[in-house]
């Protein structure tokens, strides 16, 4: 088993009258930025807590490396997390914030200020962290979780107040990180950053797994090869479709919908048919379409889940 | 074996191994927070402050009739072990050069207990008749005359039987009961200085023998009597007189040219043991009558009116108490607050480790501030008191140590709680409010509620941990009331720290429990 995996089987956990994990199985594979998505409530704090041994488990187990985090000795060499960005003591500077970290895993002074650096922080590392932005906040978040220079990374929320820039530098990094073969896992609900970012994604809603693929994959099956066709002679354009076994729906007087063949398959069956047609277009579904679509009636997850977003 | 295996259980090695670390990295975190940095010297300051206030409201003094006060207290004799004692007696003596032994028959004992009205000095002219229990009247040998000399004696007690006893603290119980008449013998060979007693003057017991190092080839011996204050009247004690007669004297050894020689020892004004007359003493053919007021004993309060080495800590420490309670429950309860207790235990899953190094950490600096404050506060409080003309009991190196390291650990027992407070309840506001009810609260209530119920209440509570700063020793062989208003603490200062600290282990315990099963 290589350092660089998460691997989470069948977690069960109730708060209350809340089944907040029901069966939640997925695993974070090296190399990659697994996105980790669901609507609020969905369980995705409450997972990536279990991952960190904060919160124990009804059932099931999760190993980091293939092993459980208490047995981690200096976890934060194996794995780094940034779970609030909040979680600091605003009369503490932020350098010293690492500081303490660092010392607990037996690391030096020197590690913290590499660390700074990498993060782009070093001007503001020795004031309070009490005045930091939010977004330098999630910097300095990310500066602990990269002081053990671990396998595997868990983000919940990066993005959270980060400017446009620092979303572009944050991609840049993870992205580098991924291909050095560390295992990444990254919840967020901006679909659009984690579609251009994320490799592989795991849609959750109500405590369970609802989709686990490649982002390719998914949106691919959501999109289902439909092609759009502008074309002036409808009837022509239908009939040589449907000898080529493709299924075409008129939407309005110069516009075809087809489904079953791709565009290329689309092109190639007017031209030897001699149709006329101005545009072909492959439609591709967004990731968030995907999310939408799979999470369905968020409404429903978000009536019994807010105790996440209380804690 | 199994006791080690257990142990080791308990906390795995690679527990044991993380610990380090974790200590450092709770330590970094404490000194990075400038608020309970600054919040323990301003304890530490406070502690020292308030001490020397304490300190400068406590004058002693006379004033003359027209008002006109000097500062100052009656003598109080040392022993030579710096130990301040009473040694206030009638004394007929000899010189006695070399080995020697004195015989006597005691033939009767008699007493008188002042009754005058409490704001005039005792008189003979305001008794009743009564023999204080721990009236003494036998045979003495002292190298010197002056007070707070070694000394051995055998004697007869009011209602102690015979007893043998030397330097104001060593005592054993003879064979005699109180009926009269009985013998007394005192032998000297060298340094070795024995009693006896006896029924009949022929059969002999021997009772208990003193080594007086350094004991001079001459001393005196002689016969003495003298009766201690009594309490059993009034909290403020009567002075009392016993008056004996001895019979069939007889002193073998190289004795003196000049005779059997009377002295009041102890009896003068500048004296502060309150006695029933001047002494006396008469011979009629060959009985001796003695009559003698006063004690030869350890000094006690009420009678000395003294103050301790640590007697001005108690507020001072009070205050740090307060301050280090806000401290150690908020050394964990922020990080509840802010959420930080989450990155701190993802840093190091084995809370216990955590709770632990937090424990060190917060427990060394609460000793620390406990121990310096009460070793610059302590003398610095005696200075004053002395200036001001109160009289201090000598402190013993022992208890010098006992109230530094004492304050040092009354504080980090208890800041070890408010931590411990803070993890079972994890706000601010509840774990403070708990830790001054239950580790403040009861010392105030104990100390300013009289009788029984103070007193229980000081054994049971947490406040026992305040007897670290008992450092004024009760003798059995002085009935003296030894309460709390008089500086003796109802439990010794290592058990008051036991009582203190198994309200400590409670909350630990408690603590690791809920943060073992708790989710983060």
């Amino acid at each position: 088993m290589s350092d660089a995996t998460i691997e989470v089987s069948g977690l069960r956990k109730r708060f209350g009258s809340t089944q907040a994990l029901d069966h939640m199985t997925f695993t974070v594979g090296p190399g990659r930025i697994t996105a980790f998505v669901g609507p609020n409530g969905a369980g995705k704090s409450t997972t990536i807590r279990v991952i960190l041994g904060l919160d124990a488990p009804d059932q099931g187990h999760a190993l980091v490396g293939g092993q459980r985090y208490q047995q981690l000795r200096h976890p934060l060499r194996h794995v780094g997390a940034l779970v609030d960005a909040d979680s600091l003591q605003p009369s503490r500077t932020g350098r010293n914030h690492l500081l303490w970290m660092a010392r607990s895993q037996k690391m030096t002074a020197g590690r913290v200020d590499e660390v700074i650096d990498l993060v782009g922080l070093p001007s503001a590392a020795r004031r309070k962290a009490g005045g930091f932005s939010l977004g330098m906040r999630q910097r300095l978040g990310i500066a602990a979780a990269m002081l053990g220079d671990p396998p595997v990374l868990i983000l919940d929320e990066p993005f959270n107040g980060m400017d446009p820039e620092g979303i572009i530098w944050i991609r840049r990094f993870l992205r580098s990180l991924a291909a050095e073969g560390r295992a990444i896992l990254v919840s967020s609900h901006l679909m659009g950053e984690l579609q251009d970012m994320a490799d592989h994604v795991v849609v959750i809603g109500r405590g369970r797994v609802l989709a686990d693929a490649t982002v390719e994959d998914l949106v691919a099956r959501a999109s289902g090869d439909q092609v759009l066709l502008r074309t002036p002679s409808l009837t022509e354009a239908t009939k040589a479709l449907k000898r080529a076994r493709a299924v075409a729906t008129v939407i309005d007087t110069n516009t075809l919908a087809v489904s079953g063949i791709g565009a290329q398959r689309v092109v190639e069956v007017l031209g030897q048919a001699g149709v006329a047609f101005s545009e072909v277009t492959a439609q591709r579904a967004t990731l968030e379409d995907v999310y939408l679509q799979l999470t369905g009636g968020a409404a429903e997850f978000q009536a019994g889940g807010n105790r996440e977003a209380q804690r | 074996m199994t006791a080690s295996r257990a142990l080791r259980q308990l906390t795995s090695k690679s527990e044991r191994s993380h610990f380090g670390p974790v200590m450092w990295s709770e330590w970094v975190k404490f000194r990075t927070v400038r608020g309970w940095v600054i919040g323990l010297l301003v304890a530490a300051v406070l502690c020292v402050a308030f001490t020397l206030v304490v300190a400068n409201g406590n004058n002693q003094g006379t004033c003359t009739p027209n008002g006109v006060c000097t500062a100052g207290h009656p003598f109080v004799p040392t022993d030579p072990g710096g130990e301040a004692v009473a040694d206030s007696y009638e004394f007929v003596s000899q010189p006695l050069t070399g080995n020697g032994t004195l015989t006597a028959q005691v033939a009767s004992v008699s007493g008188l207990i002042s009754n005058g009205p409490s704001n005039q000095a005792p008189s003979l002219a305001h008794t009743q008749p009564g023999l204080e229990e721990w009236a003494k009247a036998g045979i003495l040998l002292t190298p010197d005359t002056i007070q707070g000399a070694p000394y051995a004696a055998i004697m007869t007690t009011g209602s102690h039987g015979t007893r043998f006893q030397y330097n104001y603290t060593h005592d054993q119980p003879g064979t005699m009961t109180n009926s009269l008449p009985h013998w007394l013998r005192l032998t000297r060979t060298g340094n070795t200085l024995t009693g006896y007693d006896s029924a009949n003057g022929t059969t002999w017991n021997q009772i208990g023998s003193a080594h007086l190092a350094g004991l001079p080839e001459t001393v005196h011996v002689g016969l003495f009597a003298t009766s201690p204050v009594s309490f059993k009247g009034s909290s403020g004690g009567e002075a009392t007189q016993a008056t004996a007669a001895f019979d069939r004297i007889t002193l073998n050894g190289r004795a003196g040219s000049h005779g059997w020689q009377a002295r009041s020892i102890g009896t003068s004004a500048k004296d502060y043991y309150p006695t029933l007359g001047a002494g006396g003493y008469h011979r009629s053919g060959s009985t001796f009558v003695l009559s003698g007021s006063g004690d030869i004993a350890l000094a006690v309060n009420p009678l000395a009116g003294g103050n301790t080495a640590s007697e001005s800590l108690w507020f001072g420490l009070l205050v740090a108490l307060v301050l280090l309670i806000v401290v150690g429950a908020m050394f964990v309860t922020v990080e509840y607050r802010r959420g930080l207790i989450r990155t701190t235990f993802t840093a190091t899953p084995q809370r216990g480790v955590v709770l632990a190094a937090k424990v060190v950490v917060i427990a060394a600096i609460a000793f620390a501030v406990g121990a310096l404050t009460a070793a610059v506060g302590g003398p610095l409080g005696v200075h004053i008191l002395n200036a001001n003309g109160n009289f201090v009991f000598p402190a013993t190196s022992l208890s010098k140590v006992q109230i530094v390291a004492g304050s040092g650990a009354l504080l980090a027992l208890t800041s070890i709680a408010a931590l411990a407070l803070g993890t079972i309840l994890r706000t601010s506001a509840a774990a403070i409010t708990t830790g001054i009810v239950v580790f403040v609260l009861p010392y105030i209530v104990s100390t300013s509620s009289a009788g029984a119920f103070g007193t229980w209440l000081f054994r049971l509570s947490p406040a026992a941990g305040f007897s670290v700063l008992g450092v004024l020793p009760r003798s059995a062989l002085v009935n003296a009331p030894y309460t709390m208003g008089n500086d003796y603490y109802p439990l010794a200062p290592w058990a008051g720290l036991a009582v203190l600290c198994a309200y400590t282990t409670l909350a630990v315990c408690i603590a690791a429990v809920l943060l073992r099963r708790r989710d983060a």
